[in-house]
């Protein structure tokens, strides 16, 4: 199938014209974190392989982790992490139909917004509470 | 003269291909990762300084070793669906497109595979 001619349109008014809101910087938030999870992921992976692989290596890894950068680094996949969960238990909530309203909504985000940093830092807190 | 319903003829003949697997498998796989990603924090949080000896003791247990393995089927997956919509709203073009998608698949097989080869010789190490 021919690729039809690009014709140059103007477009509608899209995000910009819009005041910026909580709860869609939330939504735009929930696709950040997820993108920056799934290449995250690399992390968990190589940290596994350099276990299975060597001594040398696991060493490597774990500098990595240890060093304030890479705990920088673990800091914002842990909010990441929580809250991309948090965002994904409000999707639920909505699935069923309910917690539309928009107090409700406006609501759910700022708990989406608060869990996700109160986890973040009750999880570091453990963290550094069970490190030897 | 046909013996299908007005619907039995128009299924499959949408734009979209396909139904609402995406959906369902997007929130089975989200649901999942609720129980999963708890054990898989504790596992995390458990390890940080641990020694290589530590490790592969822990993976020693099969159900670590096997929880450990349904965690990354479970997350990848669940990133895989995630990442095609994004391609699919922001990468415009068929080629591109197509590309994207590709390389979307093969990045989340290849860490599952070098995540699931790690599991398994760490479980079965001395």
């Amino acid at each position: 199938m021919a690729e039809p001619r690009r014709v140059e349109r103007p477009l509608s008014p899209h995000l910009q014209i819009y005041r910026p809101m909580l709860s869609m910087m939330m939504s735009i938030a929930h696709r950040i974190t997820g993108a920056a999870l799934f290449f995250g992921s690399v992390l968990f992976v190589g940290w596994l392989f350099s276990a299975a692989h060597s001594e040398s290596l696991f060493d490597c890894a774990q500098a990595f982790f240890g060093h304030w950068f890479g705990r920088l680094v673990l800091f914002g996949f842990t909010w990441a992490l929580m809250h991309h969960a948090f965002g994904g238990l409000r999707h639920f909530l909505w699935d069923t139909g309910r917690g539309f309203g928009l107090a409700t909504v406006e609501k759910l985000v700022w708990a989406n917004l608060i869990g996700s940093i109160i986890f973040t830092i009750l999880l570091w807190v453990l963290a550094y509470g069970v490190m030897p | 003269m046909s013996m299908k319903t007005p619907l039995k003829e128009a299924r499959g003949l949408g734009a979209a291909k396909s139904g609402t697997e995406h959906f369902w498998q997007q929130r089975l796989t989200a649901l999942l990762n609720i129980p999963l990603l708890l054990f898989w924090a504790w596992f995390v949080v458990t390890h940080l300084g641990a020694s290589r000896i530590d490790v592969k003791m822990s993976l020693h247990n099969p159900v670590i070793a096997v929880l450990l393995l349904l965690t990354m089927a479970n997350v990848f997956w669940h990133m895989r669906l995630g990442m095609q919509v994004i391609i699919e709203d922001y990468v415009h073009g068929h080629g591109n497109k197509f590309a994207a998608l590709v390389l979307n698949t093969i990045f989340v097989t290849v860490l599952f595979a070098v995540a699931a080869h790690s599991i398994l010789t760490l479980s079965f190490a001395n």
